[in-house]
C-alpha cells in the first residue's frame, strides 16, 4: 500500500492508529505516580484533605507527546517506504522476471547489480508480484516464487567465467513459456550474437527494461612470448579519455609462497581501446608466473593464466666425449648447464633414452656421427617441433659430416678442419663478433669487447648459407647459423660449448644467445586435432571474480573440446593437465574484440543506478524513541523528581543508544590491575576448560595459603589470565596447565608472553600427565605443549640438575612431586662453562630466573585446597601421599621463592648455612 | 588474605569518631560563647558544701564532721547543699522524626540539637552548674566528666519512634531544664511534661529545631508524605495545594508552644538547621542566664 510517495510494507497495522483516542482517555484518567517523600511534619497534615478532589491531570501536552511517540511506534512497525519510484513502473503488478547476462564481464559490477536486485525484489515484494531470476550464463526454465524467496537467495547468485552463449539464450527463450510477464534485464553491455531473438521473445510476453552499467570493462588478452618479453594487451569496451591500467604478474617466490612478482602500467592513449606493452622477465623469474591480473578489476576477463608456454623448458645435454676425467672446467657441458641451469629442466642420459621424454630442446656439443636410429629419432623429434642445439668441436672438425653434402641435422656444409685464428701458424689476431644482424634472434643484444673466437669451423659458402647465419665473426665467417627443419630447428655454434675455441662461453652473452634460441623455440599452442582423444584434467579454475579456485572433482574434458569449444558449465576457464603438460584456457582469446551491446531503440536502456528507496521505519522509531526520552524528563519534571543528575542520566542514555563497552572494560582492566598489583598475586593461564581452570584456581589458592602461612610472602587470591585480553606483567609467576585440546594463542598474545619472559616473568607449564610419553614424544598434552610453546623465546632447557637453586630456595628439595611424582621437571640449562668449584656444594649457575619450568606433576590439584583448607584431590595414599603433598607445597613455596629472589640463593655467602644444614 | 577486616575496623572507627567530633565542636562552640561577658563564676556555687552546724539531737554521729569538729570544742554536722536547685536537666529528642535533612549539606536536626545541648552543657558545667538528663539515664552532675558521659548519652540517644515526647522524670524540683525537639508529633504530652514540670516549680526553656523544609513546606505533585520512622502516612494529590494550611499548622504549633512556655514561666525559641548554632546557644545562655539559673544571688 502506498499513501503519497510513501509506502508501507505492513499496512494492516496502521489499524493500531485507531486506538489512540482511546490511549489518551486512558492515560488522561491515570493520575502520574505519587512519589513518597520522608517528611516529619506529617504529624501535621495529617486531616488535611485536597481542596480538589480531581486529579491532578496529567497535562495536555504531555498527553500529546506521548500519543506521538505510540503513533510514531505504529507507523514506523508498519514498515514505510519513502519509494521514489517512477509511480508508473511501481503501479505495475503480475510476474516480474528478471533476466541477467552474469557473465564475467557482470562481474565489475556485481555489487551494483546485487543491490539493484534486491531493490527491485523488495519492491516486487511490496507489490504481492511473483518474481523469477534467470541467468543467461546457466538459463533454467523460470519458476515464479515470491520476491522475499529469492531476497534469500540472492547472495548465493554469482557471475560466471563465461559469456552466455548463442545456444543458451536459445535456451532461454525456449524456456519461457506462455505466461506473461514484465521482464527487467541487467546487461553486462557486450555486444554478442543471439540477444536480437532472446529479447524478441520476451518483448513478445511483456514490457523489457534493460539495465547496464556505464562503467568501462577491461580484459587482459592471454600472454604471448615474443623475444625475450612478454607481451600483454588490455583490451576495453569503449574507447575513452588516457587511462592507464597496472598488470599484475602473479606467480610464487623461490619458496614457494605466492606473491606478485612483476607489475607492467599499460597506457591506453585516447580514443584508442588497445594498451600494449611488453614485461621483460628473466626466464627463471618467468618459469615461476601462474597468472597475470589487471589490478582492481575484480573479473574473470582481467586475468589470464599462463601454462606451459610461460614454463621452464626441458633440455636434454648429451656430450660427445665425457672422458676427460677430473676437468670439469673442460667438460663440453659446463657453460652449457651453468648457463642453463636457472631456466631449464635439464635431463641426463643416453640420447634414445631421453627422446620419448620429449625435451623442447636437445643440445649436441661437439657429437659428430650419430647412430641410423637416432638420425631417425631425432629427425622426426626435430619436425615435430623440437629444437636442436649443436656445437662444434674437435670432433665435428675431424669428421665427415656434413661435408660434402648437407646433412638433413645440420644447418650448412662444412670445411674440413675448420681453421685456427691468433696462433702461432695463422691469421692474425683472434676475431670478435660482429654486430647481429636485424632479423637474427640475438638482434639488439650486446656484445661484449672481450670475447674473442680463436679457433671455428667453417661454413661451405652455399647459396642458402647467408639466410641461415644469424650471427657472425667480424671478418663476415658465420658463427652460428640456423635452419628450420619441419616444425623445429637445427642450430649450430661454429665453436666448442667450453672455452676451449673461444671466450664466448665465458662472457653473459652466452646466456643471453641461448635465452633467445630457447625461447624463440617456445611451445606452441597445440592444434585442436593434435588433442583429439585426449583427456584434460582441471586444475585450477578461474570464478566469475577472477578468483583462482582449486578444482577439486570436477570432470576432465576432451581435448579437442579444450581448445576449440566455448566456455560454459563443463568447460571453466582454468589450468588444465594433460598427458604431458599444463595448458591454460583463458576467459578472454587471443582476440577479444570487445564490443558495446546495441540496443533497439525501443528498448528502454538505464543505468544500474537509480535511487535506493529509502525505509524510513528506523528514523520513526527513533524519533518515537526521542519523545518518549522527553517525555520521561517532563513526567520527572512535573513529578518534582527530575534532579539534575536523573536528567542527566536520561540523556546520556538518549544520547548514547550503543552502550560504550569501552569505558566499563577499562575500568574493569583497571580494577584487575589494581588488585593484582596491590598485593602479590599468582596468575594461572585460563585455558577454556572450565573444570581444570577451577582447579587450576584452587591449587593456587592453596599454594598462595600455604605461602601466607609459612613465609613472608602474602600473596592475594590468585587471578585467572587470559592471554589474549590481560596484561601479564603484575604476575610473577603464571601456572599454565596443558590440555590437548587448548587453543594456541594468537600472534598478539605470544609477542606479549616473549615480552613477559624477556622481563623476568615466569610460566610453569604442567602437562599433568606424569609425563608417561617423556617429552619430544607422542603424548596429546606433550604434543600440544611443542605447539603452544614453539613461538615463544626459551632458552634451551635440562632436567633440574641436583645444584639448581630451585632446590634450595626455601627449602632443600631434591624431588619435585606433585600428584605425581618422580619425573623430571625441565628447567633452563645452566651455561656451558658452569664448573662446580672445589669444596661449593653447587656451582654459580644462571644469573636470573628460569623463564620456564616444565614439568608433568600435576601441581596443582596436589596444592588445590578448598575455602576450609581441605585438600580437594587425593595425593598418593596414607602418610606418604601426605608426605609427598607436602614435598608439593614445599616446591611451590621455593618456586614462588625463585621468582621473587631470584638467584639470591645462589649467593655463595648461604653455603656455610647450607653446609651446615646439609650435614656436610 | 581475608579482606573483610578492613570495613570492620573503618566501621568501628567511624562509630568511635563520633564522640570526640561532637564533644569538641561542642567545646568549640562553648568556648566562642565564653568569650563574651559572663563573669557568674562564684566559689562554692553549687558546691557541695552548704554550711557547718552545730550537732542537734536526731543527727547521728555518723554524720558529724570531725575534722571541723576537732578544731572547736563543739560538734559539727557538714550539710550539703541543695542539689535540686543547681541542677540543669536536658532531654533531647530522640524520636525518628529528628533524623532528617532536607538537604545533604544539612546537618539532620538531632544531630543539631544534641550539639546545642552538649555545647549549652559545657558551658553550664564550666559555670558550675550540674547538668544532667531527664529520665534514668544520666543524674546531674559537675565536671568535665560528666560532659564526656553525656556526649556519649546523647550519641547512644536513637530512639525508634517517630516522635518523643518530654520525659520528666528525674526532674528535681525548682530546678532547671531545656528541652529541644521538633514539637512535630503529639501536643499533649508536650503539655503535660511542662505542666508537671511547672507544678514542680522547675523552669526552663524549649528549643524548636526544625528543618527549613519543614517551614516552607517546597513541595508539589501527588505525594505520599511518610514520617521517617514509617508509622504515619498521607497522600495528597497535589502538594502544593496543602502548602498554605501546613504552614498555618505549623504557626499554630508554634504559637501554642510560646503560650504554653509563656503560662509556665519557661522561654521558648525557635531554631532552623540552617541558621548557625553560634546563635542559638548564645540565646540558650542568655536564656539560662536570665532566668537567674545560679539563683544564689537572687536576681
Amino acid at each position: 500500500m502506498t499513501i503519497g510517495p510513501v509506502g508501507f510494507a505492513a499496512p494492516w497495522l496502521l489499524v493500531a492508529l485507531a486506538a489512540l483516542p482511546i490511549l489518551w482517555l486512558i492515560l488522561r484518567a491515570v493520575p502520574p505516580a505519587p512519589i513518597r517523600r520522608r517528611f516529619p511534619g506529617v504529624a501535621l497534615l495529617l486531616g488535611l484533605s485536597d481542596d480538589d478532589r480531581v486529579t491532578d491531570r496529567t497535562p495536555w501536552w504531555l498527553l500529546l507527546l506521548r500519543m506521538l511517540a505510540v503513533a510514531a511506534v505504529i507507523i514506523g512497525l508498519a514498515g514505510p517506504v519513502l519509494d521514489p519510484r517512477d509511480p508508473s513502473t511501481a503501479k505495475r503488478d503480475g510476474p516480474l522476471l528478471l533476466v541477467m547476462d552474469a557473465s564475467w564481464a557482470s562481474a565489475r559490477d556485481w555489487p551494483a547489480q546485487r543491490a539493484l536486485m534486491d531493490t527491485m525484489l523488495a519492491e516486487a515484494g511490496r507489490n504481492g508480484r511473483p518474481v523469477s531470476v534467470l541467468r543467461l550464463t546457466d538459463p533454467e526454465a523460470p519458476v515464479f516464487r515470491t520476491a522475499e524467496e529469492w531476497r534469500s537467495r540472492l547472495a548465493g547468485l554469482a557471475p560466471e567465467p563465461w559469456v552466455p552463449t548463442t545456444a543458451m539464450m536459445e535456451e532461454a527463450a525456449a524456456s519461457l513459456g506462455e505466461r506473461s510477464f514484465e521482464s527487467r534485464w541487467l546487461s553486462d553491455g557486450l555486444r554478442r550474437d543471439g540477444r536480437a531473438a532472446l529479447l524478441a521473445a520476451l518483448e513478445s510476453r511483456g514490457s523489457v527494461t534493460v539495465m547496464q552499467s556505464p562503467r568501462p570493462v577491461i580484459a587482459l588478452a592471454p600472454a604471448v612470448l615474443s623475444g625475450g618479453s612478454v607481451e600483454l594487451s588490455a583490451h576495453r569496451l569503449r574507447a575513452g579519455p588516457d587511462r592507464t591500467v597496472t598488470v599484475e604478474a602473479h606467480g610464487r617466490d623461490p619458496s614457494g609462497v605466492p606473491r606478485i612478482l612483476a607489475t607492467l602500467p599499460l597506457d591506453f592513449a585516447a580514443g584508442e581501446t588497445v594498451a600494449e606493452g611488453g614485461l621483460n622477465l628473466p626466464s627463471e623469474l618467468r618459469a615461476r608466473l601462474t597468472r597475470f591480473e589487471i589490478a582492481g578489476q575484480a573479473h574473470a576477463g582481467a586475468v589470464t593464466l599462463t601454462d606451459d608456454s610461460l614454463r621452464r623448458r626441458e633440455v636434454a645435454l648429451i656430450a660427445g666425449r665425457e672422458d676427460r676425467e677430473g676437468l670439469e672446467l673442460l667438460s663440453p657441458l659446463h657453460y652449457l648447464e651453468q648457463a642453463l641451469a636457472p631456466a631449464a629442466d635439464m635431463l641426463d642420459g643416453a640420447l634414445m633414452d631421453m627422446l620419448p621424454a620429449k625435451p623442447d630442446v636437445i643440445v649436441l656439443a661437439d657429437v659428430a656421427t650419430l647412430s641410423q636410429a637416432e638420425r631417425d629419432a631425432l629427425m622426426e623429434w626435430t619436425e615435430n617441433g623440437g629444437m636442436l642445439l649443436r656445437f662444434a668441436g674437435p670432433r665435428l672438425a675431424a669428421s665427415d659430416v656434413s661435408r660434402r653434402e648437407e646433412a638433413p641435422l645440420m644447418p650448412v656444409r662444412l670445411r674440413a678442419g675448420g681453421r685456427t685464428v691468433g696462433g702461432a701458424m695463422s691469421w692474425g689476431e683472434p676475431k670478435s663478433l660482429a654486430p647481429f644482424p636485424e632479423d637474427s634472434p640475438f638482434a639488439g643484444l650486446d656484445i661484449p669487447d672481450d670475447v674473442r673466437v680463436t679457433a671455428q669451423v667453417m661454413a661451405q659458402p652455399d647459396p642458402t648459407l647467408a639466410d641461415r647465419v644469424i650471427a657472425q665473426l667480424s671478418d663476415g665467417t658465420p658463427l652460428v647459423t640456423r635452419k628450420g627443419v619441419g616444425a623445429g630447428q637445427v642450430v649450430l655454434f661454429h665453436v666448442t660449448a667450453n672455452a676451449e675455441w673461444s671466450s664466448l662461453p665465458l662472457s653473459g652473452l652466452f646466456v643471453q644467445m641461448l635465452e633467445r634460441l630457447a625461447v624463440s623455440a617456445s611451445v606452441a599452442r597445440p592444434a585442436p586435432e593434435d588433442l583429439e582423444g585426449t583427456t584434460w584434467r582441471p586444475v585450477q579454475v578461474l570464478d566469475g571474480l577472477g578468483r583462482l579456485d582449486e578444482a577439486g572433482t570436477l570432470p576432465g574434458v576432451d581435448g579437442a573440446r579444450l581448445v576449440s569449444a566455448p566456455l560454459g558449465a563443463d568447460l571453466r576457464p582454468g589450468v588444465y593437465q594433460g598427458p604431458d603438460r599444463w595448458l591454460a584456457r583463458n576467459v578472454i582469446g587471443s582476440d577479444p574484440a570487445l564490443a558495446p551491446a546495441a540496443w533497439p531503440p525501443r528498448v528502454d536502456v538505464t543505468s544500474l543506478s537509480r535511487p535506493a528507496e529509502t525505509p524510513l521505519g528506523g528514523w520513526l522509531l527513533g524519533l518515537a524513541l526521542g519523545l518518549l526520552t522527553a517525555d520521561i524528563l517532563a513526567s520527572l519534571a512535573l513529578s518534582g523528581r527530575l534532579w539534575p543528575a536523573r536528567a542527566a542520566l536520561v540523556l546520556a542514555m538518549a544520547l548514547t543508544l550503543t552502550p560504550h563497552t569501552g569505558h566499563t572494560q577499562s575500568g574493569e582492566a583497571a580494577q584487575r590491575a589494581i588488585r593484582a598489583t596491590s598485593e602479590v598475586v599468582l596468575a594461572h593461564v585460563l585455558t577454556g576448560d572450565e573444570q581444570l581452570d577451577e582447579t587450576a584456581r584452587a591449587g593456587l589458592v592453596g599454594l598462595s595459603e600455604t605461602l601466607f602461612f609459612r613465609t613472608s610472602v602474602e600473596p592475594a587470591a590468585p587471578i585467572g589470565v587470559n592471554l589474549e585480553t590481560d596484561e601479564l606483567a603484575f604476575y610473577p609467576l603464571l601456572y599454565w596447565p596443558v590440555t590437548p585440546d587448548q587453543p594456541i594463542p594468537s600472534d598478539p598474545a605470544y609477542a606479549k608472553l616473549n615480552e613477559y619472559l624477556r622481563t623476568g616473568g615466569m610460566i610453569l607449564f604442567d602437562t599433568r600427565d606424569a609425563d608417561v610419553a617423556g617429552f619430544g614424544t607422542a603424548s596429546p598434552t606433550g604434543a600440544r605443549l611443542q605447539r603452544l610453546v614453539r613461538p615463544l623465546d626459551i632458552p634451551p632447557l635440562e632436567p633440574v640438575p641436583q645444584d639448581h637453586v630451585l632446590t634450595r630456595t626455601f627449602y632443600l628439595l631434591q624431588d619435585f612431586p606433585g600428584r605425581h611424582s618422580g619425573r623430571p621437571v625441565w628447567v633452563e640449562a645452566a651455561p656451558p662453562d658452569a664448573e662446580k668449584i672445589e669444596g661449593m656444594p653447587f656451582r654459580d649457575l644462571n644469573d636470573n630466573v628460569t623463564p620456564v619450568v616444565i614439568g608433568g606433576n600435576d601441581w596443582a590439584s596436589a596444592w588445590a585446597m578448598d575455602e576450609n583448607g581441605n585438600p580437594l584431590f587425593p595425593v598418593g595414599r596414607g602418610f606418604a601421599g601426605e608426605r609427598q603433598r607436602e614435598l608439593a607445597y614445599r616446591f611451590g613455596v621455593n618456586l614462588v621463592m625463585h621468582v621473587l629472589t631470584g638467584n639470591y640463593k645462589s649467593d655463595q655467602v648461604h653455603v656455610p648455612a647450607l653446609l651446615d644444614r646439609l650435614g656436610q | 588474605m581475608t579482606s573483610q577486616d578492613t570495613p570492620l575496623r573503618a566501621r568501628s572507627e567511624a562509630e568511635a569518631g563520633r564522640l570526640p567530633p561532637l564533644l569538641a565542636r561542642a567545646e568549640h562552640l562553648a568556648g566562642a560563647v565564653l568569650l563574651g561577658e559572663h563573669g557568674r563564676r562564684r566559689a562554692g556555687l553549687g558546691d557541695d558544701f552548704w554550711q557547718y552546724r552545730p550537732v542537734q539531737p536526731g543527727d547521728s554521729r555518723r554524720m558529724i564532721d570531725w575534722r571541723r569538729s576537732a578544731r572547736s570544742d563543739a560538734q559539727f554536722v557538714r550539710e550539703r547543699e541543695w542539689q535540686i536547685a543547681q541542677s540543669v536537666m536536658l532531654w533531647v529528642d530522640g524520636g525518628a522524626s529528628m533524623r532528617f535533612t532536607s538537604d545533604k549539606t544539612l546537618p539532620e536536626k538531632a544531630d543539631r540539637a544534641r550539639l546545642l545541648s552538649l555545647a549549652v552543657a559545657v558551658l553550664l558545667n564550666r559555670g558550675g552548674e550540674r547538668v544532667g538528663l531527664t529520665g534514668a539515664a544520666l543524674p546531674p552532675r559537675r565536671g568535665e566528666a560528666q560532659i564526656a558521659r553525656l556526649a556519649a548519652a546523647l550519641v547512644l540517644e536513637d530512639g525508634a519512634s517517630d516522635y518523643a515526647s518530654p520525659d520528666t522524670r528525674g526532674l528535681p524540683p525548682y530546678g532547671r531544664a531545656l528541652f529541644v525537639s521538633d514539637f512535630l508529633g503529639d501536643f499533649d504530652p508536650v503539655r503535660r511534661a511542662l505542666t508537671e514540670a511547672a507544678d514542680r516549680g522547675v523552669q526552663g526553656l524549649i528549643l524548636q529545631t526544625l528543618d527549613p523544609a519543614e517551614e516552607a513546606f517546597p513541595y508539589r505533585g501527588r505525594t505520599i508524605f511518610e514520617s521517617v520512622g514509617g508509622t504515619m502516612a498521607h497522600e495528597t494529590l497535589k502538594a502544593s495545594d496543602l502548602r498554605a494550611r501546613y504552614v498555618a499548622r505549623l504557626a499554630a504549633r508554634k504559637d501554642e508552644l510560646a503560650a504554653l512556655a509563656s503560662a509556665t514561666g519557661w522561654q521558648y525559641h525557635c531554631h532552623h538547621t540552617s541558621e548557625s548554632p553560634q546563635s542559638a546557644l548564645l540565646w540558650l545562655y542568655r536564656a539560662f542566664d536570665r532566668g537567674s539559673v545560679a539563683g544564689g544571688s537572687g536576681t
